[in-house]
């Protein structure tokens, strides 16, 4: 399993995709903290770029890399190998290197400019939601065997949780406005991996506009303790679901 | 000539007649406690107290004396009264540590009461453990001055006001420190008054409350850390320059809250870091010029029943969300404010944006009709929302815009 990863990792590194997008990332939060002063306020704006930018490449990058590697991991199956080592293989290597250029692209920046609880605050929400992009483009890559469709429901995967989930929930909350929706918007914000990352690390920063009596409820669950813990799990289910799914089909699967 | 001499004569005699006497008041004196000396006293007298302590339950003051202490003397209420009482005209109270009065819930117990005075001075004094500071009533052309009172840290429901003003007129108020109380200054029919450079922090409350106070002037004061910031009522022709508020975080805290006031200049205040910089309602007439607003989570609230007002030369810089309302404003004008977030162009030079900037975000209207959408704040859902309401505005209230938005922050 590890040695797959560690081939895995060798592969990705030749491709140079990957050092594009973590000089991509690099320059990005550069640029930010050096326009801002007021390092709290490129913090927000290098947030809204890892929620937007790093899902995307992480779940088109993993997906394309899955398609790719399709000859190499067919001749791993005919060797003596389970195949659930070989698509963990798979994942750890791919997890590992995205994992890698984002903590080059946006990790040291962030390790320089702002060392506080906030930036440490971003920097695991972008690990955790790349893992849980690789997952899903796991789970698209194994259930689609043409290549397009796996690529195009890895597209609609994305942008179903940047978008089209947001615009629901408005729709939702405008619908059952007049009931309490306390406990119900905890469980929104829980279906989105983005959503979750975004009000953990709001709630490090943004708070004075999330207060009110509203911002109350999100501060007094996702503030404390067990917010924290409770979201941390949520976002390792968001990482355990998909591939345990991806696994299940591959398992089963004709190749 | 004769006659000259003569009554030059009888003025230096009288003023000879009428010299004031110094008692000195101590542990080792002919006078050991403040009663005894108020007892003996006369109008125009000085009673100089040294440093020690001294007893003083409900000490009324009936004689035009002046009170100095030497090595802030503490007068210790014990908790069982009041400490002091004012009730005579042209009374000094200096240098003194006022400390311990009662606290209640039917009568309003205080550090210093004055009542129904005139020209009453209270400077250089310390209050501690009381349950009112300073408390005014009745009283007019007073000073108080220098004093620093930190209040009872029972919570909010057992503590009482800093300074407390009741159907006073032309007192000046300045250089004093609030803190620990309920309200940090309390004004109820005060008129004509003069507050300057004041500090009003970590009040339960508010830091600064008035109502029904006219013509009151606020210079220089500084309101931070308080329970819910600055709340002001039912007043009109208040004037407030260069007063910072910051720092006001909590549900329901604002910078400012102006509640049917009219008449009014806001001009070259501050508002930093507050959940809401200024809330406005049923507010008309005011005119808010060279104000800074940063970091606030909102920087104006305007509620639609706000009328005639007028937003001049402000900067609006990295607040969360620049304004909210509640609908359509009627009558205000918005105009070369400096707005962080206007996105326009300067063909001609001017320093002048050449198309107008509307402050309110779609975004913000939502959050205002359902607070629960504040989950969303950030995402890029909401952010493709927002460019798509600027560039075909439709729900954003189409009179709520700044016509002329400068380019650069105004200098203030």
């Amino acid at each position: 399993m590890f040695k797959i990863a560690k081939y895995v990792v060798y592969d990705i590194l030749r491709s140079k995709v990957l050092i594009a997008y973590s000089l991509f990332l690099l320059l990005v939060s550069f640029s930010l903290f050096s326009m801002e002063e007021n390092s709290s306020k490129s913090l927000i704006s290098l947030m809204s770029v890892v929620m937007i930018i790093v899902p995307l490449v992480s779940i088109i990058f993993s997906t394309t890399y899955f398609y790719n590697a399709y000859q190499f991991i067919e001749l791993l199956v005919a060797q003596p190998i389970s195949r659930s080592s070989i698509l963990l293989g798979e994942f750890i290597g791919v997890s590992l290197s995205l994992l890698t250029a984002l903590f080059a692209g946006v990790g040291i920046p962030i390790l320089i400019y702002s060392p506080d609880a906030t930036g440490l605050v971003l920097m695991i929400s972008g690990f955790a939601l790349t893992l849980s992009f690789i997952s899903l483009a796991f789970f698209s890559s194994v259930a689609m065997r043409d290549k397009a469709k796996g690529i195009g429901m890895s597209l609609m995967l994305w942008f179903y949780f940047s978008v089209i989930y947001d615009g629901l929930v408005l729709g939702i909350l405008f619908s059952f406005n007049e009931y309490p929706l306390e406990k119900a918007v905890i469980a929104l914000a829980s279906f989105n991996p983005i959503d979750l990352g975004r009000i953990i690390i709001l709630m490090k920063m943004d708070i004075s506009a999330l207060m009110g009596l509203t911002g109350a409820v999100y501060k007094q669950f996702f503030g404390s303790n067990f917010g924290i813990i409770y979201s941390l799990i949520i976002m390792l289910f968001w990482i355990i679901l998909p591939l345990l799914f991806a696994l299940h089909i591959f398992k089963k699967k004709n190749l | 000539m004769k006659t000259v001499v003569l009554s030059c004569f009888l003025i230096l005699v009288s003023c000879f007649l009428a010299e004031a006497r110094t008692i000195v008041v101590c542990s080792d004196c002919k006078v050991k406690q403040l009663t005894a000396a108020l007892d003996i006293a006369a109008d125009y007298d000085t009673i100089l107290l040294k440093k020690g302590t001294y007893l003083s339950v409900n000490t009324e003051i009936k004689k035009q004396v002046v009170i100095i202490g030497e090595g802030y003397p503490v007068i210790d209420g014990q908790e069982k009264d009041e400490v002091l009482v004012v009730l005579s005209d042209n009374v000094v109270i200096s240098g003194l540590w006022i400390k311990n009065s009662k606290r209640g819930s039917m009568k309003d117990y205080a550090g210093i009461r004055v009542n129904e005075a005139k020209n009453v001075k209270i400077i250089n004094c310390k209050l501690e453990n009381t349950f009112f500071g300073i408390y005014l009533s009745k009283s007019q052309n007073c000073l108080i001055a220098n004093n620093h009172s930190k209040g009872a840290n029972y919570g909010k429901s057992d503590t009482g006001n800093g300074i407390h003003l009741w159907k006073c007129d032309s007192v000046k108020i300045e250089n004093n420190q609030m803190e620990g109380h309920r309200d940090g200054m309390y004004f109820e029919f005060a008129h004509f008054c003069l507050i300057e450079k004041n500090l009003c922090e970590r009040n339960y409350r508010y830091g600064l409350h008035f109502m029904f106070s006219d013509d009151d002037v606020y210079r220089n004061n500084t309101f931070q850390n308080n329970g819910t910031g600055v709340a002001v009522m039912y007043t009109k022709n208040v004037e407030m320059y260069d007063n910072t508020f910051q720092n006001n975080w909590g549900d329901a805290a604002y910078g400012l809250l102006l509640k049917d006031i009219s008449n009014s200049i806001i001009e070259r205040n501050t508002f930093t870091n507050n959940t809401v910089g200024v809330t406005m309602e049923g507010s008309n007439m005011i005119t808010f010029s060279k104000n800074n607003f940063t970091s606030n989570g909102y920087a104006l609230k305007v509620m639609a029943n706000c009328i005639r007002d007028t937003f001049m030369y402000n900067n609006f810089t990295a607040n969360t969300f620049d304004a909210a309302t509640n609908g359509e404003l009627r009558e205000n004008s918005f105009m070369y404010n400096y707005w962080d977030k206007y996105e326009g162009y300067d063909l001609n030079r001017d320093k002048i944006g050449d198309v107008p900037f509307r402050p309110v975000s779609l975004y913000s209207m939502i959050i205002e009709q359902m607070p629960y959408a504040v989950m969303l704040l950030r995402s890029f859902t909401v952010e493709i929302l927002n460019r798509a309401e600027k560039s075909i505005p439709g729900i954003v209230p189409e009179t709520f815009q700044d016509y002329a938005p400068m380019m650069k922050p105004n200098t203030l």
